[in-house]
């Protein structure tokens, strides 16, 4: 096991870390010298999002288990977490270095798991989800009434700044945050990528492809549940406390089910079935959510739009769409289909812009105009009480997706053809 | 595991983000840029959407009058999504510009992230501070134990707005309800109220006192039923949305005696959710209605209104706004800068007269503002003081009782640490 | 005696309001063993039609037209959405409607805008029918409980006395077997789908009125729904119309039993003051988490009998 091989079998892991750190200088503001505060904390969000969505994974991609509270772990680690912060400054303790802090979290997440999971992994399928969705209404409401713990509407508020590291950093500025959490983000998502190569991993996977065959191995099915529902809470918790360090304020909101929903968007998005695709779910969610959102009001449609075509069209999500190129990239013959996308690529162009603008016609009429905003399509301002764009809009949809339909059946041809020469040539998908 | 595939979906990650920023539309440099944000998608997007028409119109009124040292004001609104990590990604936005004004209205725990954020923002970034502008968060640690040197509320907190319902009981009152959300402004509120009842009307009985859980309850009429029982003349409530449309429609469909006194049904979806079954019942502490103009006989502000009704078919009902506005522009020309240790230096103390010509105090020792404050009755168009309605539903709110400024002045627990430089 | 009558008169009503809208979902659910998160959003969007159809024609066509055009943009959905998604699993169906969802309350936004609607009681049903102990009974309540009544025997009638109704009481058990011996199962489907969709309809129609007609009424009225169609089982109508009458009481006669777990260990001795570790979970009173019953009632009923009340099959 030398350097070299293992640099090699592991070099994505080291390539996404570089692009982690050199992405934010794409945003650096040279004329001010600082990093863009907003960039960072964008990132920031991916990154934890990231975490949280590939906890999420470990119950319903690995498990197969549909989870509709999974924010009550994330959101009890973040408490967690600003308590003990809190806990830590008011009582002095030095020697807790400011690196450890997402542990507390975790250890959280881990205590919510135990409890949580105890009740919810009785069952399986439906009836487990049913019930996460229970608890997580019950955790939600209990945020906003007991003051104590959750600090009632205005949360718990902490400082990071606690004058203790193990490299004498201060973290008071958003650019040593950042790297902390991408170190974070990467062990919390190495760590998990182990747990698929342990037993117990191997077991929550054959739990979700066949439950009674696996009850024969003669692992009690419940038990492996519960394990994993106890190590998700533990990554979901560290998510939590990496959100304490960036926010320094945790709220009820923490806990919702809206906090759910972005890790189920995020995972499925992504893709569920295989490891990295919740980590490419949350960068588009978040882009969406907090990007998209500052331009359009309707970033909610667009999210599930996205949503539904995913589920409809792609189960596999993004990265399946990806993995699909697997074996023509095994031949060799990737670049044989480079012509055939460009020629789907603009009639797909068309139909969303068509889409989009159909859509933000209409926000913009019933909502956007009142709130003075203009609607401008690449700068030129649009009325959207004239019949034009309205017009041009639906015959975009419309003829873009007609023309999609024509090209997409050569594409298609082509795409075929080059499946069946990798399977001759034993290629397997 | 494929090599590719990685390198494929981080690229994808970047060219979608890079995407979003290249995309960022470039904002005229020489204007003076207030950051807003508020929830403007999700279920209480109609306060955020009611809330950016007329402050978009105010500050149209002020850059009429030539803005600033020359400058004009420009509003920059970001979707919060009632989600405080939103807020403060629009916090980071607003900084990354070098705005030197944040404002938010809606949700005081959004506020109180803000509110953090700012203090350790300007701590840590002497050279690029900001400052916030509260335009309705109206917890009152706000300006108590979390009071900022940077924040500045110009709506009453709810200590002061509690005080003005109890003083607008009338005297034939004696027996009220208490019927609150669970949470902590429900539970400030239910606080506030029964402590300025005992101070200011003692011969008032409280004959109930309730929590709900917030959004949660779907039928009201066993409230109600208690209610009844309880021989109660007056329900005062710190309800909003549903919690408080459902209440009044359970007891105006009960048939029973009662007044309710709230302090959110004029805003916006309230008129039109409490129907015409209200009329008469229904009183709501408000901070301005455009019926207050007429009465006073204020024919400037009456047109001020009557012109954005004309214009968006919507009712104005939020004159702190202007005097938002009013006082950023006579700060920046008082300190003669756009720093903001310069403007929050000279917005503190600073007195003004609103657009209805009533006196108008930022209080320098928690930033808080003292200004008249008005319970408004749910009467017919026509009726009483009520030349206008809201929301086309042909009821509007007729403005019975005016609490002067100087009659809700409250103690100050702050101790606020001025910065040096 | 008065709190105590008008309550049950209350938990009723309310209980009836329930069974409008679950009792859709529970025919889909038992059916197709997928839980229809976009059903209170057909809900939302009954009442919104039914608003802008009295717009024009008033209310007694809209009760007719709005349920309609819900039944048919179920069988839309059903026909040209959930069937492709069906041979993925079920957790893509569940997810597919989630989706929906999210979509649908989004267009009502664009479509209707961001505040309520002014939907209101028809003026002939705009008065009080009787008053009991002083208080009114609205008359519109009266029309309430009737139509769910009769929801309810029509839909028991047609299930266990017509042909159709007796197919698809075999596919809600047995759906592999019927479709064996020759009955058009997917037809099946899209049936029960469309009139589960209308039911939903036509419970916005009703409530849509009486309560507030705003985007977020599905996001509000949606888990209660679940609960309790979870909590009175698959597969059975009985079990539903129980566990919504349950529901109803449990909520309203919370409300008026104030006592806490504080008031309990006091009859033990123990008593619970502000410093006592725990006090404020301890203090909680009834009436505070009133609304919260059915969610605990639900993870009780899950760990202990999936099958829920009288469910004929697992959940």
């Amino acid at each position: 096991m030398n350097p070299v091989s293992l640099l090699r079998r592991h070099w994505m892991w080291l390539a996404v870390l570089v692009l982690m750190f050199a992405i934010p200088f794409a945003f650096y503001d040279w004329s001010r010298g600082r990093h863009s505060g907003f960039a960072l904390t964008l990132m920031s969000e991916m990154a934890l999002m990231a975490v949280f969505a590939l906890s999420y994974n470990m119950l319903m991609g690995q498990a197969g288990l549909l989870s509709f509270g999974h924010a009550i772990l994330f959101g009890i680690g973040a408490y967690f977490t600003a308590h003990s912060l809190n806990f830590i400054k008011a009582n002095d303790i030095l020697w807790i270095p400011a690196e450890l802090i997402p542990l507390a979290g975790g250890v959280g997440g881990l205590l919510c798991g135990i409890l949580a999971g105890y009740v919810a992994t009785k069952q399986r399928a439906t009836a487990f989800a049913l019930i996460t969705l229970g608890l997580g209404e019950l955790f939600a409401a209990s945020a906003l009434m007991f003051m104590t713990f959750f600090g009632g509407e205005g949360g718990i508020t902490t400082n990071r700044v606690i004058d203790s590291s193990l490299f004498g950093i201060a973290y008071t500025s958003a650019w040593q945050v950042y790297c902390l959490l991408v170190v974070w983000a990467m062990i919390a998502a190495m760590l998990m990528h182990l747990q698929t190569q342990t037993p117990l991993g191997r077991m929550a996977n054959a739990t979700r492809d066949n439950f009674e065959r696996t009850q024969f191995v003669g692992y009690d099915p419940r038990m492996v549940r519960y394990w994993q529902f106890i190590l998700a809470g533990f990554f979901a918790g560290i998510a939590g406390g990496l959100y304490t360090l960036v926010y320094e304020i945790v709220t009820f909101d923490t806990l919702a089910a809206v906090k759910s929903a972005n890790a189920l968007l995020a995972a499925y998005i992504g893709g569920a079935s295989g490891f990295f695709g919740p980590v490419l779910g949350a960068a588009v969610v978040v882009g969406l959510q907090s990007g998209i959102s500052l331009y359009t009001s309707a970033w909610l449609l667009y999210l599930g739009v996205l949503f539904i075509v995913m589920v409809m069209y792609v189960p596999g999500g993004l990265i399946g769409l990806i993995t699909m190129h697997r074996p023509i990239a095994q031949m060799g013959r990737l670049r044989e289909l480079f012509l055939p996308y460009l020629r789907i690529l603009l009639p797909g162009a068309v139909t969303m812009l068509g889409f989009v603008t159909f859509v933000e016609l209409a926000t913009h009429r019933t909502i956007g105009a009142a709130q003075g905003k203009t609607l401008a399509v690449f700068g030129m301002p649009v009325d959207s009480e004239s019949l034009l764009p309205w017009v041009i809009g639906v015959a975009m949809v419309v003829g873009g997706g007609l023309w999609l339909r024509i090209e997409g059946r050569g594409f298609l041809l082509r795409w075929n053809g080059l499946i069946e020469d990798a399977k001759a040539r034993g290629i397997v998908a | 595991m494929g090599m590719g595939r990685i390198l494929t979906a981080a690229v994808a990650a970047v060219g979608l983000f890079a995407g979003v920023m290249a995309a960022a539309p470039a904002v005229a440099q020489d204007t003076i840029k207030i950051a807003y944000t508020d929830p403007l998608s999700g279920p209480f997007a109609q306060t955020g959407d009611a809330n950016l028409k007329q402050m978009q119109y105010a500050i149209d009124f002020i850059n009429a009058q030539g803005g600033a040292l020359g400058r004009k004001f420009e509003l920059v609104p970001f979707d919060n999504k009632s989600q405080p990590s939103d807020a403060l990604i629009a916090l980071k936005n607003a900084t990354d510009q070098n705005m030197p004004f944040i404002m938010q209205c809606s949700g005081s725990n959004i506020a109180a992230a803000l509110i953090e954020a700012v203090n350790k923002h300007n701590d840590r970034n002497p050279d690029n501070r900001i400052i916030y502008l509260n335009c309705g968060a109206v917890a009152t640690e706000l300006t108590n134990a979390q009071c900022s040197f940077w924040h500045f509320r110009f709506d009453l907190n709810v200590a002061q707005k509690a005080e003005v319902m109890v003083k607008a009981l009338p005297k034939t009152t004696t027996k009220v309800y208490l019927l609150n959300q669970d949470y902590l402004f429900g539970q400030s509120v239910q606080r506030d109220v029964k402590a300025f009842l005992a101070n200011n009307r003692p011969d008032i009985q409280i004959v109930g006192d309730e929590l709900i859980p917030l959004g949660k309850v779907q039928d009201f009429s066993p409230y109600i039923t208690k209610i009844k029982a309880s021989g109660a003349q007056a329900l005062l409530t710190g309800n909003w949305g549903p919690d408080m449309s459902l209440l009044i429609k359970a007891g105006v469909g009960s048939g029973i005696d009662l007044t309710y006194y709230t302090f959110y049904a004029h805003l916006a979806g309230g008129p039109t959710a409490i129907g015409p079954g209200g009329a008469g019942r229904v009183y709501s502490v408000m901070q301005f209605s455009e019926n207050v103009a007429p009465k006073l006989g204020n024919k400037e502000a009456e047109a001020f209104t009557e012109e954005f009704r004309k214009k968006h078919n919507f009712e104005f009902t939020s004159g702190l706004f202007r005097t938002i506005f009013e006082f950023v522009q006579a700060s920046i020309i008082k300190a003669n800068s756009v720093q903001p240790i310069k403007i929050a230096e000279a917005m503190e103390g600073m007195a003004r007269k609103d657009l209805l010509g009533l006196d108008v105090v930022m209080r320098k020792d928690d930033h808080q503002i003292m200004s008249a404050y008005f319970v408004g009755k749910f009467d017919k168009k026509g009726t009483g003081g009520v030349k206008y309605d809201a929301e086309n539903t042909g009821l509007g709110w007729d403005p019975v009782t005016t609490i002067m400024a100087t009659d809700v002045v409250q103690p100050t627990s702050c101790k606020m640490r001025r910065p040096r430089s | 005696m008065e709190v105590f009558v008008v309550s049950l008169l209350n938990g009723l009503v309310y209980g009836m309001l329930l069974f409008m809208l679950a009792s859709g979902l529970t025919l889909i659910f038992s059916m197709m063993g997928v839980l229809n998160l976009a059903h209170a959003s057909t809900y939302m969007l009954g009442a919104y039609f039914a608003y802008t159809i009295s717009l024009y024609v008033g209310f007694w066509p809209a009760l007719i037209l709005a349920p309609l055009l819900c039944g048919l943009l179920g069988a839309g959905i059903e026909m040209y959405g959930l069937r492709k998604v069906h041979r993925y699993g079920h957790i893509p169906e569940l997810l597919f409607t989630f989706g929906l969802a999210l979509i649908i309350e989004k267009v009502v936004q664009m479509t209707w805008g961001l505040i309520p609607v002014p939907y209101r009681i028809p003026d002939a049903l705009d008065f009080p029918l009787f008053t009991i102990y002083g208080t009114q009974f609205p008359a519109y309540r009266a029309f309430m409980l009737l139509i769910s009544a009769l929801m309810f025997l029509t839909i028991w009638l047609g299930l266990t006395r017509t042909r159709i109704g007796l197919v698809i009481q075999a596919a809600l058990t047995h759906p592999d077997m019927a479709g064996a011996l020759g009955h058009n199962v997917p037809r099946v489907f899209t049936t029960v789908f469309a009139a589960g969709a209308a039911l939903a309809g036509l419970a916005g129609v009703i409530g849509g009125n009486y309560r507030v007609t705003e985007p977020g009424m599905a996001f509000s009225m949606g888990p209660i729904v679940f609960v309790v169609v979870v909590f009175g089982g698959l597969g059975s109508l009985t079990g539903c119309f129980i566990a919504s009458i349950m529901m109803g009481l449990i909520q309203t006669f919370a409300v008026v039993f104030d006592v806490s777990l504080a008031d309990l260990l006091a009859l033990f001795g123990v008593i619970v003051t502000k410093a006592t570790p725990g006090s404020e979970f301890l203090m909680v009173s009834l009436p505070r988490i009133g609304a919260l019953l059915p969610f605990i009632l639900l993870v009780l009923m899950l760990v202990l009998r999936p099958r829920g009340l009288m469910g004929t099959r697992d959940t």
